[in-house]
This record gives structure tokens, C-alpha cells and sequence, in this order.
């Protein structure tokens, strides 16, 4: 059971306006069956601290994520945990979270590689929400009974491993991390602690357009015709393309893979989660260092 | 069960120990209490940033500052937003656990304390690392300000 969309205008001229609500639009329909309201953010500890009135916690790092292999969750993985979240595969999910719907966008890419079909992001996460001073609550929601079917997970569609980007290599790659860790002057984002990466740099050929670009200081996405000026005009995007977007651990790329799939209806768009954590550390994959994306020839 | 090192001062031990008798779960509870407890900065240090050193292998702005009364007791203080509770709660834990010992009760605490928590499967490794760079801080501004 699928609840209605968001008819606000500011949504109507991206590709897939039902992808994104306001944060007016999810107050209004709190509480509506049919509707799971998420919250998924880098800090584990952050829901318990308040959340929106009924909404559930997924976390990336214990639920998504399997515990051993660096993936995610198999087909079993994932229904026990949406069966754990009183969310049916028919459910309209709508995600938020902190750092601008980093962690969020993350989600809903993982619900994507399940095929969950009707998964929203709330435009402006919990910063917005909680700036407009509306409502959070630490008392937890009742889960209801639901029977999420054991789905495989998809990897071939959206989701891309480095065999991919070596093959891809000459095709647009856009790389979505800070200039510092583009260039090469550092593997992590300014302020960030080292996630290991052993060498800095970026993917041979890869455009720089750092993830914040897309987003309003508010957290809300920007409108339109400014992200067809950043990534058609600018990077030279089109629908023709296929692109991969890349960061650090795929949590930052997820959310530029949101705007180039879902906002501006790029029709094949992948995410490298393995990102420069993998890349970085890679024997003899190739890597460019400078402002300049370079070449697809080896050294 | 593999037998844990017992150089820790009991204000840690005992906090390790509260940890490792719960379930994962329960375990980040409890780190949320020490974030919902991480004490208040002295009146006297509360309009002076610049005592403060920033924790940069922490993501989100930590401060710490230590001082060293005359009788070599430890004073830890810190400040962490309240929308990192993680980060908080781990600031809280040193704060509580090292102030009140000598300076060398401290500079003899395990550089890996964080990882005896029995968080690494909950919290990711990037924040253990955090709180690791807090520890190694501490340390340092004891060591500095013992000599002087």
C-alpha cells in the first residue's frame, strides 16, 4: 500500500518527484498505514537521543552491513531486518538523517539493491526538521507484524565493484569527495580520522564534484536547473552516459548517485561503495594525483 | 575468557567492566548515559576556548583541556555537541575515568582502553579511533603539564 506523493512544487521539476517529501508533508502524514518512517544516520547513538514520532532506526553499520564480509546483508539479511522494522515489501518508506541524508541516501540506496520499490528521501533530513522546531520523541514507536519476503539482492544495476570501474575507465566517473582528498594532499576528508587507505588521489579520469555541491546549507537538495548547471553543463553529464560517483566508503557518493538517478533522471547511475577505502589500498590499480582528472594510460 | 590487563586504575576497570557484562545492545545504553553525563566545564574554564585543544581525529568538534592540580591529580574537561552523542559519550568516559588519578596513573592506561569496551562490533572503527585520539591528547597534555 503506497501513500500518496508529495505534490510540493519544488519537487515537480526533477525526473522523479516522487522520490523526495517535506518535512511539512511527513508531519502531516505521520502515523498513516502504509507509511515507514526511517532514520539513518553516521552517529549510532543519535536516534536514542530524539527522534521523529515514530519512526525506526537502521543502522548502516550493524544492520546493513554484513558483520564479516565488507558487504551488505544478503536477501534473508535484509527481510529479517525489515521484518525487524515493521516495514512490508509494499510499504512507503520514507528515510532521514543527519549530515545532510549522507547515511540516509545510503539507505535508500541499499533498499534500492533489494528492489523496495517505493523508498523516499525526507528533503533536508534531521537538520531541517529539527531547525523548523518540529516534534522528536526518544519513546520508541510499536513495530507491527509484517512478512517482508526473502528478495536477492540486485548488485548488477546500481552498485559497482572496482572490476567495473577498471572496465568503465574513459566513461564518466565523478568523484564526490573533498579537493584535499581529490588531489591527493589527504586520504580522508578535512576533520575526518583515517578510514586506511594507503595511497591518496583519485581514479584516473575522474571529474571532482564534491557531494555538498548539490545540497543547500539547509540540507535540502538544490532545485533543477542548478544541478543541470553543475553536473550537465559542468561535468558533462547526459542521459546517454553511464556514470559512476565514488568517495570514501560509498556513504557521501549515495547520496550524489540520489541526485544524478533520482533528481535529474540520469538513467544509469552505479555507486562504487568499495570507494577509495578499496581503491586506495588496491595493488597496481592506477591513480592520478593533482587537480587534473589525467588519463586512462597506466604510469 | 582471555584475561584483560590490569594496569588499568579501577575507575577505568570498573567502567570496562560495566560494559563487557552487558549485551551489544544494552552496551550502547550505557554509552548513551555517559554522553548524557559528560560533566559541565568548571566555571573558570567555561569562557576560555583558547585552553582548549581540538581533537582532530574526531569528525565532529571535541575539546579537551587537563589540567594538573599541585598534588599531581588529573583534571579532564571536555565539550562535544550534543547532536555527536557518540563522540560525547566517549569524551564523557575519559573525563570521568581519568579525572581525580596522578598523572602517572594515567600516562600508564593502555593506549587500546577504547578497544576493551567491547564496542567494536556497534560503533564503527572510525569512532573508536576518535576516542583513541582523545586518550593519546590526554596523555600528552598530562605529560606536558607534570614537567612543568
Amino acid at each position: 500500500m503506497s501513500v500518496a506523493f508529495d505534490p510540493a512544487e519544488k519537487f515537480q521539476s526533477y525526473a522523479h518527484p516522487e522520490r523526495l517529501v517535506t518535512t511539512g508533508w511527513l508531519e502531516a502524514h505521520l502515523g498513516m498505514p502504509g507509511l515507514v518512517v526511517v532514520e539513518s544516520d553516521e552517529d549510532v547513538l543519535l536516534y536514542e537521543v530524539g527522534h521523529i514520532p515514530g519512526a525506526v532506526k537502521v543502522d548502516w553499520h550493524t544492520e546493513l552491513n554484513d558483520p564479516v564480509v565488507r558487504d551488505y546483508v544478503d536477501g534473508a539479511g535484509f527481510a529479517a531486518l525489515m521484518n525487524a522494522k515493521g516495514i512490508s515489501r509494499d510499504s512507503t518508506v520514507v528515510i532521514y538523517g543527519d549530515k545532510s541524508n549522507w547515511w540516509a541516501a545510503y539507505a535508500l540506496w541499499v533498499f534500492t539493491l533489494f528492489g523496495h520499490s517505493d523508498v523516499r528521501l525526507l528533503d533536508g533530513g534531521r537538520g531541517r526538521w529539527i531547525a523548523e522546531g518540529r516534534t522528536l520523541t526518544t519513546e520508541k514507536a510499536p513495530v507491527p507484524l509484517t512478512d517482508y519476503p526473502i528478495v536477492e539482492r540486485d548488485d548488477s544495476v546500481v552498485r559497482a565493484f572496482k572490476e567495473d570501474v577498471l572496465a568503465h575507465l574513459g566513461k564518466p566517473l565523478i568523484d564526490v569527495r573533498s579537493p584535499e582528498e581529490y588531489t591527493g594532499e589527504r586520504t580522508t576528508a578535512p576533520a575526518y580520522p583515517d578510514e586506511g587507505a594507503l595511497r591518496a588521489g583519485h581514479i584516473p579520469t575522474a571529474a571532482s564534484v564534491p557531494w555538498s555541491r548539490a545540497a543547500n546549507d539547509d540540507g535540502t537538495f538544490r532545485k533543477l536547473d542548478e544541478l543541470t548547471a553543475i553536473y550537465r553543463d559542468e561535468a558533462g553529464l547526459g542521459d546517454a552516459d553511464e556514470v559512476i560517483a565514488y568517495c570514501r566508503i560509498g556513504e557521501r557518493s549515495s547520496h550524489t548517485w540520489f541526485v544524478l538517478k533520482h533528481l535529474l533522471g540520469i538513467p544509469h547511475v552505479r555507486n562504487y561503495d568499495g570507494s577509495w577505502t578499496e581503491w586506495g589500498s588496491a595493488v597496481r590499480v592506477p591513480i592520478v594525483t593533482g587537480a587534473e582528472p589525467g588519463a586512462t594510460d597506466r604510469r | 575468557m582471555t584475561s584483560l590487563p590490569s594496569s588499568l586504575p579501577s575507575s577505568l576497570a570498573e567502567i570496562r567492566d560495566d560494559f563487557l557484562s552487558f549485551e551489544q545492545k544494552d552496551r550502547l545504553q550505557l554509552l548513551l548515559e555517559f554522553s548524557n553525563e559528560l560533566p559541565e566545564l568548571p566555571e573558570r574554564y567555561r569562557d576560555h576556548p583558547e585552553l582548549f585543544e581540538r581533537v582532530e581525529e574526531c569528525q565532529s568538534p571535541v575539546f579537551l583541556f587537563v589540567d594538573v592540580s599541585a598534588e599531581g591529580r588529573v583534571g579532564v574537561h571536555a565539550t562535544a555537541p550534543a547532536e555527536s552523542p557518540t563522540t560525547r559519550g566517549f569524551a564523557s568516559i575519559l573525563a570521568q575515568g581519568l579525572s581525580g588519578l596522578t598523572s602517572t596513573a594515567v600516562l600508564e592506561v593502555p593506549d587500546d582502553f577504547p578497544m576493551q569496551l567491547g564496542l567494536t562490533a556497534a560503533v564503527s572503527p572510525l569512532r573508536l579511533r576518535g576516542m583513541t585520539g582523545m586518550l593519546w591528547r590526554i596523555k600528552r597534555q598530562v605529560a606536558e603539564k607534570s614537567v612543568a
